[in-house]
Formats: C-alpha cells, sequence, structure tokens
C-alpha cells in the first residue's frame, strides 16, 4: 500500500463492486439471489475478521464467539423479549462490542500462537454456555424468528428483494467502513504493529490501546454479520458458535487475500461457490464418498498457505496493481 | 451407592481418562516443545488411530486380544507414516513458520477428517476390548481392560521419559528444543530431528486412541476433544515438561471424571476451559513450568 495511492480509483473501484452487487439484483437467478446475499452478510464477518488478521496481524481462532454474540444478542432480544428489529439489531452490536472488549482486556495479555489458543479457549466456552443455556438457545437445534419479528417499518426482511438490499446495506457500509480504517493514521498504525511491535511502541505508540481498539472493532463488525444474520435469515443455532465458524473467515480471508478492502469478499464469494460446486460434482460422480465441506475447506486451506500465501488480491496487487488497498 | 465407594468409582474413571490424556498430551507437548509449532490435527491423529483399531481388530479373525494387538502394533505405525508424510510435504515447505503451520494443520485436520468420513463412514463403532474380566470390588465390580490401560498408559510413559531423558535420540531432541542454531551447528540433522519429533507425537496420540476405542467408541469427530484437552494439559503442565504434562493430565482427568459424575458435564468443561484460558492469560508458562528464557 503506497502513501500515495491514488483515491478517486480506489473510491471508484468500490463504488463499482457495490454497484454490481445492487445489479445483481435484477439480473441473478432466485438461487444466486439467495446465496448472494448470505454471501455479503458473511463477507462483513470476514471483513471484520480481516481487521485483526490481516491488519494488525492477529491470528485469532475465537471470532465465532463475536458472530455469535452479536446473533444471540440480536436474536434472543426478538425471540424472548419481542424487540423489534430497529432494537434488537444494535442490542446485537452492543453484545459483540461488549464481548469483544472483555475478551480482549484478557487475551491480549498474551501474544502469537498464546493468543490463538486463548481466544479458541474462550470461544468454546462461548460455544458451551449456548449449550449449557439451553432452556433459551435451544442449543444446536436453534430457533426460529416469527416473520414478525423480522419487520423493520414497511421493510419486510422475509421477502428475498427487501433481504437482498439489507445485506447490502450492511456490506457496502462495513466496506466502506474498513477502508476508511485502514486509510488512516490508526490503520496505519495497526500495519506498523503487525510488522514490528517493538519498533512501533519505540515510537511512542500505545500499541496495547491500539490493538485492543482493533479487537473491539473487528470483533463489533462479525457480532453485526451475526446480528444481521439471525434477523435476515431468521434463523440462529449454537452451530454458528462452533470453532468450524471461527476458521471460517480466517480461510475467506486466507484466499481473497488478507489485509486487502476487498479480498474477504471474493474470498467468501469464491470459497462459498467452491464448496458447492465440488460438493455437487464429487457427490455426483463418487455418490459413497459422503463429500462434505471438509475435504474442499482442508485442501483449500492446505494449497493456499503452500504456494499461494498472499491470496487472490494480495497476489494481483503484488503483481500488478500496487495501488489496491 | 454410598458417597465414599460413589468417589472411588468417580476417581478410578478420571484415571482412566488422565492415563489417555497424557500420552495424547505428551505428544503434542513434544511437538510444541521441539518444533516450536502448534499442531492443530492432533486429535485427528488420535482419531485416526481408534479409526485404525476398529479396522485391524475387525480384519484379524480369532481372539479379539489377537486383533487388538495388531492394532497396537499397526495403528501407530501407520500414524506415524502419515505425519512423517505431512510433515515433509508441507510443515517443512514452510520452514515452521508458527501461524502458518497453524493454518496449514487446520486444513489438514479438515483432510483428515474427511477421509475418515470417505473411508469409514459417518458411524460411531464399537472395538471388542482384548479381555472380558471384571474385578469384583467390595462395593461394585469394574473392567478389568480400564486399569490395564492405566498401567499401559504408564509403562508408553515410562519409555518416553527413558528415551528422552538416558538416549543418544533424547539427547539430541533436547538439544534442538533447546538450541536450534547451536544444534546445527553441532552437526546435529534438525530436519530430521523435527520429522521425528512430529511422527513421535502423532504415535503417541494413536497408542492413546487404541488404547481408549474398546472403552468409548471410534468415530470420525471424535478427535476435537482430545485435542482441547490436551492444550489444556499441556498449558497447565507447561510446554515441553514431561513431569509437568503428566501431572496435569492426571490433574484435569481425575477433577474432569469426578466433576462430571457430580455436576453437568457441560458446566464441569465450561468452568476448567475458562479456568485454563485465564491460567494462559496470567501465568503463561504455566503452573508448573518454568519462565521462558
Amino acid at each position: 500500500m503506497s502513501p500515495a495511492a491514488p483515491h478517486g480509483r480506489v473510491i471508484a473501484l468500490h463504488l463499482a463492486v457495490v454497484a454490481l452487487l445492487f445489479a445483481g439484483e435484477f439480473v441473478l437467478p432466485a438461487y444466486h439471489h439467495g446465496v448472494m446475499a448470505r454471501i455479503m452478510v458473511l463477507a462483513v464477518f470476514a471483513m471484520g475478521y480481516n481487521l485483526l488478521f490481516g491488519y494488525t496481524g492477529l491470528l485469532s481462532l475465537g471470532h465465532a464467539m463475536f458472530f455469535a454474540a452479536g446473533m444471540y444478542g440480536a436474536g434472543l432480544t426478538a425471540y424472548h423479549l419481542g424487540w423489534s428489529v430497529a432494537a434488537a439489531f444494535p442490542a446485537g452490536i452492543v453484545a459483540g462490542a461488549a464481548v469483544s472488549a472483555g475478551i480482549a482486556l484478557l487475551a491480549l495479555r498474551t501474544t502469537g500462537v498464546a493468543f490463538m489458543i486463548v481466544t479458541m479457549m474462550f470461544a468454546q466456552v462461548g460455544y458451551l454456555l449456548t449449550l449449557y443455556f439451553g432452556n433459551w438457545t435451544r442449543g444446536e437445534e436453534g430457533l426460529t424468528l416469527a416473520p414478525a419479528a423480522r419487520l423493520l417499518g414497511p421493510f419486510d426482511f422475509t421477502d428475498p428483494a427487501t433481504r437482498y438490499f439489507a445485506a447490502l446495506a450492511l456490506f457496502a457500509v462495513v466496506l466502506f467502513l474498513t477502508l476508511a480504517v485502514v486509510r488512516a493514521p490508526f490503520g496505519r498504525v495497526l500495519v506498523a504493529i503487525r510488522e514490528n511491535e517493538e519498533r512501533t511502541r519505540m515510537l511512542g505508540y500505545d500499541t496495547f490501546a491500539n490493538k485492543l481498539a482493533a479487537t473491539v472493532l473487528s470483533g463489533t463488525i462479525c457480532a453485526s454479520a451475526g446480528a444481521a444474520y439471525a434477523l435476515l435469515f431468521g434463523y440462529f443455532g449454537s452451530t454458528f458458535a462452533t470453532v468450524a465458524y471461527s476458521i471460517l473467515p480466517l480461510l475467506w480471508v486466507l484466499v481473497g487475500g488478507a489485509a486487502t478492502t476487498l479480498g474477504p469478499f471474493l474470498g467468501t464469494l469464491a470459497m462459498y461457490y467452491l464448496v458447492d460446486i465440488s460438493n455437487d460434482v464429487l457427490n455426483r460422480h463418487f455418490p459413497n464418498w459422503d463429500m462434505s465441506y471438509l475435504g474442499t475447506v482442508g485442501v483449500a486451506l492446505v494449497l493456499l498457505v503452500l504456494f499461494f500465501p498472499k491470496g487472490l488480491l494480495g497476489t494481483l496487487r503484488q503483481r500488478w496493481m500496487a495501488w489496491l488497498p | 451407592m454410598a458417597f465414599g465407594p460413589h468417589l472411588l468409582l468417580a476417581a478410578l474413571e478420571g484415571l482412566v481418562q488422565a492415563a489417555v490424556l497424557a500420552l495424547t498430551a505428551l505428544g503434542l507437548s513434544l511437538v510444541f516443545g521441539v518444533m516450536r509449532v502448534v499442531n492443530v490435527a492432533h486429535g485427528e491423529f488420535f482419531m485416526l488411530g481408534a479409526v485404525l483399531a476398529w479396522g485391524v481388530t475387525t480384519a484379524v479373525s480369532g481372539h479379539p486380544a489377537l486383533g487388538f494387538a495388531a492394532a497396537l502394533v499397526v495403528a501407530p505405525l501407520a500414524i506415524g507414516a502419515v505425519a512423517l508424510l505431512s510433515e515433509r510435504l508441507v510443515l517443512r515447505r514452510l520452514d515452521y513458520n508458527p501461524e502458518a503451520t497453524i493454518v496449514a494443520t487446520i486444513g489438514l485436520l479438515y483432510i483428515l477428517q474427511q477421509a475418515a468420513l470417505t473411508f469409514y463412514g459417518p458411524e460411531a463403532r464399537p472395538v471388542v476390548p482384548p479381555f472380558n474380566i471384571r474385578l469384583q470390588l467390595p462395593w461394585f465390580g469394574y473392567s478389568a481392560y480400564k486399569l490395564s490401560v492405566i498401567g499401559a498408559s504408564a509403562v508408553v510413559l515410562a519409555a518416553t521419559w527413558f528415551v528422552l531423558a538416558r538416549t543418544r535420540i533424547g539427547l539430541v531432541m533436547r538439544a534442538t528444543q533447546y538450541d536450534r542454531e547451536t544444534a546445527t551447528a553441532f552437526g546435529i540433522p534438525v530436519e530430521r530431528v523435527y520429522a521425528g519429533v512430529f511422527a513421535l507425537g502423532a504415535m503417541l496420540a494413536a497408542v492413546a486412541a487404541v488404547l481408549i476405542v474398546p472403552i468409548s467408541q471410534a468415530h470420525y469427530l471424535m478427535g476435537a476433544d482430545p485435542l482441547l484437552l490436551s492444550f489444556i494439559v499441556v498449558i497447565i503442565g507447561g510446554l515441553g515438561s514431561l513431569r509437568g504434562t503428566v501431572v496435569a493430565a492426571l490433574l484435569i482427568g481425575l477433577s474432569d471424571g469426578i466433576v462430571s459424575v457430580f455436576f453437568s458435564p457441560t458446566l464441569a468443561k465450561i468452568i476448567a476451559t475458562l479456568a485454563v484460558a485465564l491460567v494462559l492469560v496470567f501465568r503463561p508458562q504455566g503452573l508448573f513450568g518454568q519462565a521462558a528464557r
């Protein structure tokens, strides 16, 4: 990322992506239309993860906890307390911010591998808590929100088009938010911490405070994705708190390119369809192989880390387009 | 049953858990200690050990003990080979970069799970224990096999300790753990040591799995719990410390056994996991380990 990156070209590129997705509403066939709404929400999750993993260089295996905090914060208040979307969505975001602040204060005392293990353990505690309070959460089975709980004024999220635009709105807001953050001085400090934390501290930056802010921002963005997922698709359960949902955003970010603003979306898109198509093809040709997402995700992770550590956009930026943010 | 015998039963169950856990965790601890990488796929080596034990015992006809003995030999060797292969093909190419290794072993975890699902199937299958004797205690009968698991684990642990502390191989391993650069300068083939340690760690997990599979069952998703518990044990015990690993395994296994008899297992797991995360946060060298050099 060169400091003199052409501002106009970057903004235009991001606007073009949003415009393309807007056009998707009118041209995509029904199946892909539904998939794309889901991908946009999951891409928000990945963008939140990218802020911490890609830009700050902290490998967390606990982001399912933040996603689930938003999901349950919004879902449970809507389900049990009958809160409207206008109240439940902020509730999810607040829950995510609170959880990520608490976890960050503890986990950031560790570094490197210990940080990964600690975040994974806290997330495991979060997952077990959703099982333990099964009376309210229904555990793995999960809860389904009634259509009446998914209304926001004139907007009805059970309607595919409304849902698509709501997902796009959240996606666009978070996309431009991350773009602003990584181009702001704060974002540069995060990159400096990733590259050399000691030196950044020597230069007079409070690295702990910056890492704390990055973790809370990242966790809160992930929580907004979780809250949106619960309210838009009307379902939430313990599955979303398992370690698999901490690994998936890592995979999406790695595929798309860590520390690129559009990488998380591209990675989510690519992996969703790769798993979808490879499952179809393999199950058609080898019906008794029981192919699930496991094999595809596993092979993708190993190949990526071996041959393609910078991901799609990271490689593109390195080779041809140094101005990509 | 009165409280005393109930507690004894819980303690025995806990000891069996602790014995198997000590072996599994020791494998993880060795890999972390010597190679400084976290093997997230460690639990899947455990799972593969159990699945292979099922495969071997089913293939061998005759007395169950015969098949079990065969499994005890074949499964660890096969798992060791799988580990060696993944070390050569993946970890070495990453130059043991800690974060890249985590990502790669997560991938390996999924690949091994998929392989087990494809070739073994989604069912949980039992393995017949090599012998079926009940020891009649004054209050309740107890499986002699479970007691022999504790004995067998103790033997393997002692053998590992002997190799580490008293043989040339162990000396080379400890030298590599202490200082990789100097070890290289003294002509120690560090890469071969790494490959050997990675295979040894996986084999310990496989032995543990073969021992426990007649008590639990073989299932393709069974690797998650041993992985997490091993992390817990290794952290509490201090990384790379054999004595600490054994003590911590006893502590965790016993308390897990006893607490889950009297309280909800989920609550027990929540408390244990939270406690360990806090240990890692506030005392990163573990309860028994020494502060980092």
